[in-house]
């Protein structure tokens, strides 16, 4: 197995490999507060980027360029929030089922969460996101349990095709509901319209304070794990002769991901891919040592969505396309791509 | 046991296929047309059917004859000639890459079609038959790209880089209608889960007359498909041109999916479904006209459950063959996964 290698190469080696995941440390970092500035000038009325810090460092309320700065900040916060749940949740379901191809979109857990908002909505008129979390989280929980149990069973356990299939399976199938409930009611239809596709605008603080201490709940279980998906990485039997315990860590992890991605949905609606590309492309960077791949995946996810959020803002004026979106279409052929990568016996 | 006693039941063995293959021929055609003849004369608006041969025969009855011959028809027409097409399509690409999962819908082929006749409509505002070409061309282009990066990867690395090309399609259509900003969400739903309710005589015609110029090019797949289940070695070795037979497979597979799409969008798992259930039926063998029959089946009764499931709106085709579908491909992987041969 690729990954297998990999780590072993990098133990190896421990003390040259340490250098370079931080320097990336401090360079995704300093890319994070860079985007986070744009994110907070660019748009349908552009703002120099020496105004943008002087809205943060002296707000004036009424600078009428200081209050589009404050307005873009609720977006950019929630931009972080679920960049950097989506990205530590899919870096750390590929550890967990040690599968190239995990991500909450092709997973089809995202799914699983939008449906359960969208009947909680349909049947108890759930109207806020704090009320949406929960059944944000029962959605996901139960796709996760079910896609992963669809796939392990048989001997050959949850191999990438198998877990992708199921994951696709499961998506067109809430799919289909979740479009009967939209199609039922005209109110929920729109209400539901921004939401379905994944985007960003339009979020309120009340909303991010609602999700947030899940998701930094989420956040520290999850970055606990990196030694356990370390050695999950050389196999469960070595794992267990290591001293860990495979099953119980794997319930904690699952745990941490169903907290991250159900924040994630009930925020911003089914954001895919991003959860895919993020972890791939810190490999090439950093190696896999899950260690680093974990903290680094909450720094670079957020780049990549914001980033993806700034472009949609710009590439079709004066309207605007939803973040999720635009991560599918660069999030897919990065898909492609892994499965033209990985050999055949390992998928 | 004597000789000519054991001549009679060989005989009546080898005949056994082929009364069954007629039988179940008969049967699902028979079925078809009950449902087809269910969408016409029921729902929430009754027709007698000496009515309905009246108003066929030119005859004008007040209300009755715009809701029959200008909705119910139509749309009854279109979700038998688009389910025959699916069910086609999928049941050729199943056979041919020899794996249940390779269905146009799981591998992005229909959401290409949906993604080109979608652009062709809201960037040029193509209407009618250039939508059909349009959407030919995208689920070429998408046939193409997948068979193109599979190559040597075999059929999970096709069907998994096909999913890949589902993903992005699908951004792509809702990323052109996010640009069109069509307000009717009816609209939306058909080219994202596929719906008759837009049926019109224009779509049913463009599709009809599709069909008929294929049919000659179907029979002749029809008989390439039987000669490739062989296996490519033994069908070589019987004379058989296999890469021509492939190649010609594949085109009549790809228009099979792309015309029906562009006519009411990609109808979820219809061509999934509809391939492996007539093979099951028929005893383990592939077979196209089943494959269209039960595609048609699916469809119409999918169809009339859509409408009149909740009274007072007609929910997309789509929602109901995409419930029924996902249930199904979930069990196909449990139980090829038990069989172990999954994936």
């Amino acid at each position: 197995m690729n990954s297998t290698l990999a780590l072993a190469k990098e133990s190896a080696t421990p003390i040259t490999a340490a250098r370079s995941p931080l320097v990336w440390l401090v360079v995704l970092s300093a890319a994070l507060v860079l985007v986070m500035l744009l994110s907070l000038a660019v748009g349908a009325r552009s703002i120099p980027l020496p105004t943008v810090v002087d809205a943060i460092m002296n707000f004036d309320a009424a600078n009428g360029d200081h209050a589009v700065v404050a307005s873009r900040m609720v977006r950019t916060m929630a931009g972080l929030v679920v960049g950097l749940s989506l990205g530590l949740a899919g870096t750390s379901m590929q550890g967990v089922a040690r599968n190239p191809l995990a991500d909450p979109g092709i997973l089809g857990i995202n799914a699983g969460a939008s449906l359960a908002v969208v009947a909680g909505i349909f049947f108890l008129g759930a109207a806020s996101v704090s009320s949406y979390l929960w059944f944000a989280f029962i959605g996901s929980a139960v796709a996760a349990v079910v896609v992963y149990l669809v796939a392990s069973l048989g001997r050959s356990g949850a191999t990438p095709v198998k877990l992708a299939l199921a994951g696709a399976a499961m998506a067109a199938g809430m799919g289909s509901l979740m479009s009967a409930m939209l199609v039922m009611s005209q109110s929920s239809l729109e209400l539901f319209r921004s939401w379905q596709v994944g985007a960003l605008a339009g979020k309120s603080w009340e909303s991010i304070g609602a999700v947030l201490p899940f998701v930094l709940l989420g956040a520290v279980i999850l970055l606990c794990t990196g030694r356990l998906l370390n050695t999950l990485a050389l196999g469960d039997d070595m794992a267990r002769g290591l001293g860990q315990r495979p099953g119980l860590g794997r319930a904690i992890s699952a745990l941490g991901i169903v907290l991250l991605c159900g924040s994630a949905t009930a925020l911003a609606g089914p954001i895919g891919f991003i959860g895919l590309v993020v972890p791939h492309l810190l490999r090439g960077l950093v190696g896999s040592d899950y260690r680093w791949l974990l903290p680094l995946s909450l720094i670079a996810a957020p780049v990549v969505l914001l980033l993806a959020d700034v472009v949609g803002r710009v590439i079709l004026l004066p309207g605007e396309v939803p973040a999720g979106i635009l991560a599918a279409m660069m999030g897919a052929p990065v898909f492609i791509a892994v499965v033209r990568r990985g050999k055949k016996a390992e998928l | 046991m004597s000789a000519v006693m054991t001549g009679t039941w060989v005989r009546q063995q080898r005949k056994a296929p082929r009364r069954r293959r007629t039988l179940l021929t008969a049967g699902l055609g028979l079925l078809v047309f009950a449902l087809l003849a269910v969408n016409i004369l029921l729902g929430s608006y009754t027709v007698t059917i000496p009515d309905f041969f009246a108003m066929l025969g030119g005859k004008t009855i007040p209300g009755a004859s715009f809701i029959v011959m200008e909705n119910k028809l139509p749309q009854a027409l279109l979700g038998l000639l688009a389910g025959a097409s699916f069910g086609m399509a999928g049941a050729i690409f199943q056979s041919m890459l020899r794996n249940p999962l390779a269905s146009p819908d799981v591998i992005g082929i229909s959401y290409g079609a949906s993604a080109t006749a979608v652009a062709a409509m809201v960037i040029f505002g193509v209407r009618g038959a250039g939508v059909s070409v349009a959407a030919i061309i995208g689920a070429l282009l998408v046939a193409l790209l997948i068979t193109g990066l599979a190559r040597g990867r075999g059929g999970t690395g096709l069907i998994l880089i096909g999913i890949g090309a589902a993903a992005f399609m699908q951004a792509a259509v809702t990323f052109l209608l996010s640009r069109a900003d069509i307000n009717n969400a009816q609209e939306v739903l058909v080219w994202l889960t596929g719906s008759l309710n837009s049926a019109n005589w224009e779509r049913v015609t463009i599709l009809a007359v599709a069909l008929v110029v294929l049919l000659p090019l179907i029979a002749g797949g029809s008989r390439d498909l039987r000669g490739l289940a062989l296996g490519d070695d033994t069908a070589a070795g019987l004379g058989f041109n296999v890469s021509r037979a492939r190649l010609l497979l594949t085109i009549l597979g790809v228009l099979l999916a792309a015309l029906p799409t562009a006519a009411a969008g990609p109808i979820s798992f219809v061509a999934f479904l509809s391939g492996p259930i007539a093979k099951r039926l028929n005893g383990g063998v592939a077979s196209l006209p089943l494959s269209a029959l039960v595609g048609a089946a699916i469809v119409l009764a999918g169809n009339f459950t859509a409408v009149n499931a909740i009274p007072g709106t007609s929910l997309p085709v789509g929602v109901v063959t995409g419930a029924l579908g996902a249930p199904f491909l979930l069990w196909l992987l449990i139980s090829s996964n038990r069989a172990n041969q999954g994936g």
